[in-house]
């Protein structure tokens, strides 16, 4: 008996010894992680005529032990300018309602109409927390909330990725959730019901609800190769499950007359003439889900301390979208601290089954309709793009910055079979945009 | 299209049995440049733009939602 008590109160002792000593030992072992590393970046996006947009972002990120890392990033987003409302132009100018319901605005003769009430800033924080969960393998754990005027976006997401063959090949799996939900001005409108005048009574009569959502699904699967010292190669598959109300409230589809082309007068039902007060217009109507698949590769090689940055991405979906987009960059060290890195982006997509810039008169679904689709938002359409961009940067051993200034191209591929005036008119005119980036890293 | 990309895949995978580098081969791979995506700000605006701007998302990462641009 007394020999036990003794083992009892050695082993007690020994217990309360490590524990007393633990926090002074993981202190002398413990490294310095440091401080927060920073990185920030200015965004100005400029379209001629268009969409503007400031965009400031800063990010940070602290070990906190042993591969682990916390990270913090902030986004601001402001935007101003006019964005294409989907009805087509005419020879003559024609008036819109504002989405609120109050106000008109008016698009001159042989002009694209843009609703220009478009005003917007957004927030957007996200957090994300990597631990390794053993030696080969590790963690990502990521959350993001986003806020503007008329739209919340919540989401999380994971990634977990394994190290197998010495390293040299990384696999990762990951699953993200996001909810969103918009509650436009005025309302979401009622499907394929006419724009009314401004303040008519009946307005209330064309909206549905104040608020809708929708939740996207993303599972990725990837595969990063090393090949030899100087490259490596990833390969990812993506798939996105969108549900809920993918329509855009703010995009409407132009009614022409059969014969002429000109849009359809709201009060007379005959082609409009100069004066009119308002186009015939009905709101767009969008399947209330969307699946996508993606698979991206992308391939980087280092030459001599230039870096060679291809990536290819093919996209499809159940909207009969599919798209092919290749990002090519070189990062040429002109120095031991600066570089020039010029980059080329072309992408190319289909338009979407329901994609349709225009009805002739009598031909648009009946207001409410559920079971019809129909979109003239251009970015739905047949389109090609072109990015053109040059980036210089000097890089410290504890700071750096870069400047960058790109040139995108957006070119539409007219409908067939235009009728009347519309053959006049250019219905998806070409967009470009400048911008320019400076990003410095603390 | 797309199958032309999975038998790339499949063929650049079954030579990753002869790919790879000794751990002491790994000075120019472990540079920041070349991270396959070294620059996360940049690419994260990039992708927000092009998000709001055509009708695909995502590929290198989460397409994900989380703006009423698109």
């Amino acid at each position: 008996m007394k020999k036990h008590q003794k083992i009892t109160l050695a082993l007690a002792t020994a217990t309360c010894s490590l524990i007393g000593g633990l926090p002074n030992a993981q202190a002398e072992i413990s490294p310095d992680y440091g401080d927060w590393d920073v990185n920030a970046a200015l965004l100005f996006y400029s379209e001629a005529d268009r969409v503007k947009a400031i965009e400031p972002v800063i990010s940070a990120k602290k070990q906190i032990d042993t591969d682990e890392t916390v990270s913090l990033k902030l986004v601001l987003d402001s935007l101003t300018g006019a964005s294409a409302n989907g009805a087509v132009s005419t020879n003559i100018a024609q008036t819109f309602t504002r989405p609120s319901g109050n106000g008109t605005y008016t698009t001159s003769a042989n002009e694209t109409p843009l609703d220009d009430t478009f005003h917007d800033t957004r927030v957007a924080v996200s957090a994300s927390w990597e631990m390794p969960l053993s030696r080969m393998d590790k963690l990502v754990l990521g959350g993001n909330i986003s806020n503007e005027y008329d739209y919340t976006s919540i989401g999380v997401s994971s990634l977990f990725s394994r190290d197998i063959n010495e390293r040299n090949t990384t696999l990762s799996a990951g699953l993200s959730f996001a909810s969103d939900s918009i509650s436009p001005e005025g309302g979401t409108p009622n499907p394929f019901s006419e724009m009314l005048p401004a303040g008519d009574a009946g307005y209330s009569a064309t909206r549905v609800d104040t608020s809708e959502s929708k939740t996207t699904i993303d599972v990725l699967f990837g595969i990063t190769q090393v090949i030899d010292k100087n490259s490596l190669l990833q390969f990812n598959y993506s798939f996105s499950q969108a549900d809920g109300y993918l329509t855009d409230p703010f995009k409407v589809i132009s009614v022409v007359d059969a014969t002429t082309g000109i849009p359809i007068d709201y009060v007379t039902g005959v082609a409009i003439v100069p004066g009119t007060t308002l186009s015939q217009v009905v709101y767009e109507n969008r399947p209330d889900s969307r699946t996508k698949h993606s698979m991206f590769t992308q391939y980087k090689r280092n030459f001599s301390g230039d870096v060679f940055d291809i990536s290819y991405r093919y996209m499809f979906d159940d909207w009969e979208i599919n798209s092919h987009t290749v990002d090519f960059k070189y990062r040429l060290k002109t120095s031991e601290t600066t570089f020039w890195q010029p980059h080329v982006r072309f992408y190319q997509q289909s338009e979407a089954e329901f994609y349709k810039p225009y009805y002739l008169s009598g031909s648009q679904p009946t207001a409410g309709s559920k079971t019809e689709f129909a979109t003239a938002d251009y970015r739905l359409g047949e389109m090609n793009t072109m990015t053109l961009g040059i980036e210089y940067g000097h890089v410290y051993e504890d700071h750096g910055w870069s400047f960058a200034a790109e040139y995108y191209l957006q070119t539409s591929t007219e409908p067939d079979n235009k009728v009347g005036e519309l053959n006049n008119q250019e219905l998806s005119p070409d967009v470009d945009a400048f911008m320019l980036r400076f990003n410095y890293d603390f | 299209m797309r199958y032309i990309f999975i038998v790339l895949t499949v063929l650049s995978l079954s030579a990753c049995s002869q790919w790879g580098v000794k751990p002491w081969e790994r000075s120019v791979l472990a540079k920041p440049e070349m991270a396959l995506d070294n620059a996360p700000l940049t690419s994260a605006l990039d992708d927000h733009i092009y998000f709001s701007k055509e009708a695909s998302s995502g590929g290198r990462g989460f397409g994900g939602g989380g703006c009423g641009c698109n």
